[in-house]
């Protein structure tokens, strides 16, 4: 006891060193890469050349730069009505998909397909579906009768904002769809007897058993919707590619066209930094609904 | 794992292979110096094929040897913008043409006047790619790949429409006259295509409109902009007319060039204004005969085209540069551009060379190389980001024009916006 450590601290030291090899990527991979982050952000940074301090000339800039300013209140009005939509489909989904009615796996599988298939790959089949002489979004209600002309799906600004939606929400669909079903099925079938044998209604049953268990899932997919659709991005660059006439562009692509289309590295390195701070002051908002145990 | 096996099987082979490994590295760094030079050359992945057939034809003739790597389009600028930051550029550089003064602005390429003075062809390599990789009187960029904009049209639906087939339209009113006979013949059948949401396609084949009478969209090194001016807007009401009436495939508003080309190849399409490039595809696939002319100003009183494709330079931090340089140079030469460029169907890129065996076959593929001694090739360090950018200003300019209710605002918008984006690059 007397020599050196005491117990407590050895522990302490040992408890350290076994954290040590994924501090260190997390230092190397994460907290390095941001610290340049912020350095660029304080710098003149053009692609080509050398860059200069500037100060916080980059961070002043913002309140003038329109795109970006534009892409606040796009990607926030995308996030409400990407979450709603979402949720809203996939409630219908798993109603049908957790029947025990024949198919229902058929069902379970079909929704879940498309997620397999990279966004990348998945906007460009929706690209090319939406065009008015090409596609099959067209071709099939045409050949229908439903509609007489075809649709430009990406010609006006709220066209191909719900075209991209709707994108969005087939492709990412199914795994909001397997979650809750997941949920669904964790929650004891005895509960329901019981509060069957009790009298209570399905909507009762509902109110009082479903929702509450699957309180905990619904934040987690609520987080993840959220997140994921403020950093909406690739679907944008390939869909609609910010058209037409700069009306989807996303935070994320403002960033992108700031960094690698003017090439102006620290401007775009301040906009990242506050779209960081954002996000940690939005997930920090959200988090408690996680934590929440009275279930 | 039995640790005793670690000991004996795993480790030794893994000592084995860092001491292999070691040794091979060493052997390569000393062969390096003698022998023949390897050249690295970079290229965008679209002209990938077009390179690759000159480097595999100067391998297969040449001790030096030139390593070819493509480059994805999209990422080419950062791909390069980062390599010269980390000073590990590639020896040739192989560039699209409007992007040359980004280079040649920030002293990434090395000057190759004398060079190119010193070549017995000199005079005639494509002036407006040479015009193009000049910066304060150097030049740093010879012509590689050539691209330019014609009018294309459809001889067999002239014919249906009771129009000349060998008199295309030679100033804006007859095009709209012709192609409101060439829509008559069918409602599914356009009369003109263009691609209404793609800044490259539309910079490339609108722009020698504007500057065919010999006025100057953008001048003083690129630093001035003028686009609000008659010109300008008569060349943006055409469209607007063409787009009104129904002239127009119905997705010529959504057309970002991705298939822009497909409904003139398909035979749907009485005229369009196009890349020279095609013209492979029409040759390889349309079942019409179909005929060439040259962008014309509004009134027809002159006619010009956008020389544009790809320049290609040496990078100034080459260390292999007279090696660079001889691979450049045989590129250049009549053996290279007749028997492996204009075989291949592309335009060679010396304008004396134009009537070639291969070139000079076809009329219409001479016609196209003549007219690039006339081309132009516009000039602006910012070119990608104002003009090629789907959310730059330009295309901004040409939607609000041609599609708008406001045509007038939309461009002296543009104006505003391309003259605050040079302003911005020149500092």
């Amino acid at each position: 006891m007397k020599k050196g450590m005491s117990r407590k601290t050895r522990a302490a030291v040992t408890g350290q060193l076994f954290v040590a090899p994924a501090a260190l990527i997390v230092l190397v991979l994460f907290v390095i890469p941001l610290g340049m982050l912020v350095w660029m952000s304080f710098q003149d940074y053009p692609l080509l050349g050398s860059p200069t301090f500037n100060g916080v000339d980059n961070y002043t800039s913002i309140p003038g730069n329109d795109t970006f300013l534009n892409a606040i209140g796009f990607t926030l009005a995308y996030t409400g009505a990407t979450t709603v939509v979402m949720f809203g489909v996939s409630f219908i989904l798993v109603a049908i998909a957790n029947s025990s009615r024949r198919g229902s796996k058929f069902y379970r599988t079909s929704y879940f397909l498309p997620y397999v298939v990279g966004t990348a790959a998945a906007t460009l089949l929706w690209f090319v579906d939406s065009d008015t002489l090409v596609g099959v979004f067209n071709q099939i209600p045409l050949a229908l009768g439903i509609i007489k002309e075809p649709i430009a799906f990406l010609s006006t600004p709220e066209l191909a904002f719900w075209t991209t939606i709707a994108l969005v929400t087939w492709k990412f669909i199914g795994f909001q769809v397997i979650i809750l079903l997941m949920g669904l099925q964790s929650i004891p079938r005895e509960l329901y007897e019981a509060a069957r044998v009790d009298g209570a209604t399905v909507l009762q049953q509902l109110r009082y058993i479903t929702i509450p268990f699957l309180r905990p899932i619904l934040a987690l997919l609520f987080i993840l919707s959220v997140t994921g659709s403020l950093l909406a991005f690739d679907q944008f660059l390939i869909l609609t590619k910010g058209g037409p006439d700069n009306s989807t562009v996303s935070l994320v692509y403002a960033v992108y066209n700031t960094a690698f289309v003017k090439f102006d590295m620290g401007k775009a390195a301040a906009l990242s930094v506050v779209l960081l701070v954002a996000l940690l002051l939005i997930s920090a908002v959200q988090l408690p609904l996680l934590r929440r145990k009275d279930v | 794992m039995p640790r005793n096996l670690l000991r004996r099987a795993v480790l030794p082979a893994l000592a084995t292979t860092a001491l292999l490994l070691a040794v091979s590295a060493c052997s390569g760094g000393q062969t390096a110096d003698d022998g023949p030079t390897t050249v690295t050359l970079w290229v965008a992945s679209p002209t990938e094929a077009f390179s690759k057939a000159l480097v595999d034809d100067y391998n297969a003739t040449h001790d030096n040897q030139v390593e070819l790597t493509a480059i994805p389009d999209d990422g080419f600028l950062q791909k390069v913008g980062s390599a010269a930051g980390a000073k590990s550029l590639p020896d040739i550089l192989v560039s699209d043409v409007v992007y040359m003064p980004n280079y040649t602005s920030q002293g990434v390429l090395l000057d190759i006047t004398d060079r190119i003075k010193d070549l017995p062809f000199a005079d005639a390599l494509a002036p407006s790619h040479i015009a193009a990789g000049t910066w304060d009187g150097k030049e740093y960029g010879v012509p590689h790949k050539l691209a330019s904009s014609v009018f294309f049209y459809n001889k067999d639906l002239f014919k249906q429409a009771g129009l000349d087939p060998e008199k295309p339209p030679a100033n804006f009113d007859e095009i709209l006259a012709d192609a409101r006979a060439i829509h008559a013949i069918s409602p599914n059948i356009a009369g003109f295509d263009f691609g209404g949401n793609c800044g490259g396609c539309s910079v490339f084949t609108q722009l020698p409109y504007m500057w065919a009478n010999g006025e100057k969209m953008l001048t003083d090194q690129g630093t001035k902009a003028d686009f609000d001016n008659k010109t300008t807007r008569e060349v943006f009401g055409l469209y607007k007319s063409l787009w009104d009436e129904g002239l127009t495939p119905s997705n010529a508003n959504t057309q970002d060039g991705s298939t822009w080309a497909d409904a003139f190849v398909a035979g749907n399409v009485g005229m369009m204004a196009q890349g020279s490039a095609m013209v492979g595809k029409l040759q390889a696939k349309a079942t019409f005969d179909w005929g060439v002319a040259r962008l014309m100003s509004p009134d027809g009183s002159g006619t010009s085209t956008f020389v544009g494709g790809d320049s290609a330079a040496i990078t100034a931090t080459s260390k292999h540069p007279d090696a660079a340089w001889d691979f450049l140079q045989w590129s250049l030469e009549d053996h290279a551009q007749i028997d492996i460029v204009a075989k291949n169907g592309d335009l060679p890129d010396r304008t004396d060379l134009s009537d070639n065996q291969y070139t000079g076959a076809d009329p219409r593929t001479k016609f196209i190389v003549d007219g690039v001694a006339d081309g132009q090739t516009p000039f602006a360090v910012p070119f990608g980001e104002l003009f090629n950018d789907p959310n730059g200003p330009w295309i901004a300019m040409v939607r609000g024009a041609v599609f708008g209710d406001n045509p007038d605002a939309a461009i002296k918008d543009g104006q505003a916006k391309i003259q605050a984006g040079l302003d911005e690059a020149a500092g």
